[in-house]
């Protein structure tokens, strides 16, 4: 007789069918990477994956315990990871990022479900103190192109400086290109970026940052199959929105109008994609909100106060480490209990 | 605890003996202590000197001769030890001729991690400072440490206007570090994207020592014009 | 206790300090020079070579006078040594290289409260002859600064492309800023510990086989 502890009905969500369909909903905004800066997000996706798959395969020798790769987790974290690249990142910075989002984000942490924080940001925040200037360097989209060569920094020799892409740039003839983000613009020279660049993908941005409506259409698909808690997105994007509408109501031109906090940057990547990882996020529902709003305020106050022109990856790796105080003090109230 | 039974005794502690080891051994070292220092003392001097005439050198590449001043209240004195209260330490460069060529002094103020030091050199004839060196910082790499290599921020410094009021109190512009892209004025330092803090640390060293040397210093500078003419 | 056996030990204390009880990495003391100051080689070296000074001469001095000195004002007594044996370390760096005392900067004279100094002298300057004094503390010296040495060099050649100033890949090298900040020392020290707890692992399923 076998005996198996309870919940015995099974509702067909074990962890792979979830995470396999996050994936799925990541497949569009990578073609939308691909189709905008061509073989090299390509490269940059791929290599990034694959450096994740090995980083775990490597560490699930070493420790000896079974073969994880099917789970899924590494391909999101892979797939994710090179989303928040820029997009002519050199490929040799892209696999130290997949192997310290793994190893350093998930496998000393005990492996899936044990890591306190998002490995993908992990990954990217490791790259971002190691190599400061590549990762705000950015590319142009829809470089003519862009199918038939790599951006020469993408096939940097490892360990060497990123090739100058200025050249390159001069050659595709790219119009006003100025390498630097919309909310770079914002910062340094008050700048308001047009609205249609931030909706097509013509802004500089990272690898997946670019169009904040396909990344909405792609977590819809998720929360309507129930894969996502669609209060945690509400959450972050709904405080960042309030935040931004009362500095911008009380403190006026001092700060940026509202769109361009919500367009740009990844806000809309890191709230629907990084924020509801399941690992390293509260469960019980008040948990859930106040961690979502500490998320979306914590960005805005980087993004307007601090010295980095972006600031969600900190801000969720700033709820992650909160999540599990969060979940202990806003418990949901044992029915007839006192507090 | 039974009362009737004897109370343990702690053995009495002989203070004297402890008072004679301390004493003992404190002056042992401290014989130590002052036999190195008299032996390193000249040794360490001469380091510092060979060091700060580096930085000045490569400051002023004319300068045959370093003369160390102070100026204070009372007029420009040979600077000898640490520089008295009121009085700021300068380096005067001769050339091969005697002929003063410039001045060096040294400005300090806090940045990112520690305190910037900027070592800059002064002419009278331009009432301007004609460049930097930075001889001392802990900025982060990649980042601070620009105010060393950014050869745009540099320019700054290749003729920043510190000409005094009318009356030599003060200087007649604050030296001032701007936002980058927005320097209008001789007086204004461009700051470095992304490393303003550092950048406003070299401004504000420059300006709080310039501020405090310059009116000193500029009245003065006749007697010290030709190299032995402070005697 | 007779000589031949004193002999032996003596060896085995040497030892113990540079890999068996090796500070850095199995006792993990004197983490804040450890952290703190092995952004490169040269200064890891530095460092180590001058913490090794103060603790052979502080240690065979207190062993010198462990008979001498009341039990009551023992910590005061090696603190004085110690300090002593600092300053002195603080002005030799100035007078042979200005370059490295500023590279220590603070770090010197955290020398003095540096716990493998205190720790050797409490746990075995003060209940030993002078030679073993000595040979212990000379082993927890070069054990601190190989320990030192294995942060400071991966630290140099990732975070600057150099070893001890000297260029190894060329100019267009791009250098890992964060091996040169304080988090760099947290990660490779993490390394390192991950390195020697695998390979005491292997060596124990070795004896087990």
């Amino acid at each position: 007789m076998q005996l198996r502890a309870s919940p015995h009905l099974h509702s067909g969500r074990d962890v792979p069918t979830i995470m396999r369909h996050v994936v799925y909903a990541l497949l569009p905004i990578c073609a939308f990477s691909i189709w905008q800066y061509g073989l090299s997000s390509l490269a940059l996706i791929v290599t990034v994956t694959l450096s994740c798959l090995a980083a775990e395969r490597i560490s699930n020798k070493l420790s000896g315990t079974v073969n994880t790769l099917s789970d899924w987790s590494a391909t999101i974290t892979g797939v994710l990871l090179a989303l928040t690249l820029p997009p002519a990142f050199p490929l040799w910075m892209g696999t130290v990022a997949g192997f310290s989002a793994v190893w350093l984000g998930k496998s000393l942490f005990g492996g899936l479900g044990h890591n306190a924080f998002n490995p993908a940001l992990v990954g990217r925040a490791f790259v971002q103190a190691a190599f400061p200037t590549a990762i705000t360097t950015w590319a142009p989209a829809f470089a003519p192109q862009r199918f038939t060569e790599f951006i020469p920094s993408t096939l940097t020799l490892p360990l060497m400086q990123p090739n100058d892409i200025s050249a390159w740039v001069a050659a595709n003839m790219v119009d006003g290109f100025t390498g630097a983000t919309p909310l770079a613009r914002w910062k340094f020279e008050h700048f308001v970026y047009p609205v249609q660049d931030m909706i097509t993908g013509a802004a500089s941005a990272s690898t997946g940052e670019t169009s904040a409506l396909l990344l909405v259409l792609c977590g819809l698909y998720l929360i309507a199959r129930k894969f996502m808690d669609w209060r945690i997105p509400v959450a972050v994007v709904g405080s960042a929105l309030l935040l931004a509408l009362a500095f911008r109501l009380f403190g006026g031109d001092e700060y940026p109008p509202v769109h361009l906090v919500l367009l740009s940057g990844g806000l809309m990547l890191g709230a629907l994609f990084m924020a509801t990882d399941m690992a390293t996020s509260p469960v019980s529902p008040r948990a859930v909100w106040a961690y979502g709003a500490i998320i979306g305020v914590v960005t805005i106050l980087i993004r307007y106060f601090g010295g980095l022109t972006e600031g969600v990856m900190y801000a969720i790796l700033f709820g992650n480490a909160l999540a599990p105080l969060l979940d202990k003090y806003l418990q949901p109230k044992v029915f007839g209990a006192r507090r | 605890m039974n009362g009737e039974q004897p109370i343990h005794v702690v053995p009495p502690v002989n203070s004297l003996r402890m008072v004679r080891t301390l004493m003992l051994v404190t002056s042992l070292c401290g014989g130590l202590i002052v036999a190195v220092w008299q032996l390193t003392q000249p040794a360490i001097a001469a380091n510092k000197k060979v060091v700060l005439e580096r930085s000045v050198r490569a400051l002023i590449p004319n300068a045959a001769q370093i003369v160390e001043y102070d100026a204070s209240t009372r007029g420009v004195t040979p600077g000898k030890g640490d520089p008295a209260d009121g009085a700021v330490r300068f380096y005067a460069a001769y050339d091969r001729h005697g002929q003063l060529e410039a001045i060096a002094a040294e400005g300090a103020a806090r940045g990112y991690t520690d305190t910037v030091r900027v070592l800059y050199g002064y002419r009278r004839a331009c009432e301007c400072i004609f460049g930097i060196r930075v001889t001392q910082m802990k900025e982060t790499p990649g980042i601070g440490d620009k105010i060393i290599t950014d050869p745009v921020f540099l320019k700054n410094f290749e003729s920043l206007d510190v000409s005094l009021t009318p009356d030599m109190r003060s200087l007649f512009n604050t030296v001032k570090t701007v936002k980058h892209g927005t320097k209008q004025f001789g007086w204004e330092i461009d700051a470095i994207a992304g490393a303003t803090i550092t950048s406003k640390a070299v401004g504000r060293g420059i300006n709080d020592s310039a501020q405090r040397l310059l009116p000193l210093l500029v009245p003065n500078l006749e007697a010290i014009s030709q190299k032995g003419g402070m005697q | 206790m007779s000589s031949q056996p004193l002999q032996a030990s003596n060896m085995e204390q040497l030892l113990e300090g540079i890999w068996k009880q090796n500070p850095v990495f199995v006792m993990a003391l004197g983490m804040c020079p450890a952290l703190a100051v092995t952004v490169s080689a040269f200064n890891a070296l530095g460092m180590g070579l001058a913490t090794t000074f103060v603790l052979i001469c502080s240690c065979t001095l207190i062993s010198m006078l462990r008979r001498f000195i009341p039990r009551e004002v023992r910590i005061a007594t090696y603190i004085v040594i110690i300090a002593t044996f600092v300053t002195l370390v603080d002005y030799i760096i100035q007078a042979v290289s200005l370059a490295l005392y500023e590279a220590l900067g603070a770090f010197i004279q955290l020398i003095v409260v540096n716990c493998i100094i205190l720790g050797r002298a409490e746990a075995h300057a003060a209940k030993n002859p002078p030679l073993s004094a000595m040979v212990n503390a000379l082993g927890m010296g070069i054990g601190f600064t190989i320990g030192l040495f294995a942060l400071g060099s991966v630290r140099e050649i990732l975070g600057a492309g150099k070893l001890f100033g000297l260029s190894l890949f060329g100019e267009h090298f791009q250098p890992w800023v964060v091996m040169v900040l304080p988090p760099g020392g947290f990660f490779v020290l993490g390394l390192w510990l991950l390195f020697f707890a695998w390979l005491a692992k292997r060596k124990e399923a070795q004896h087990g086989a």
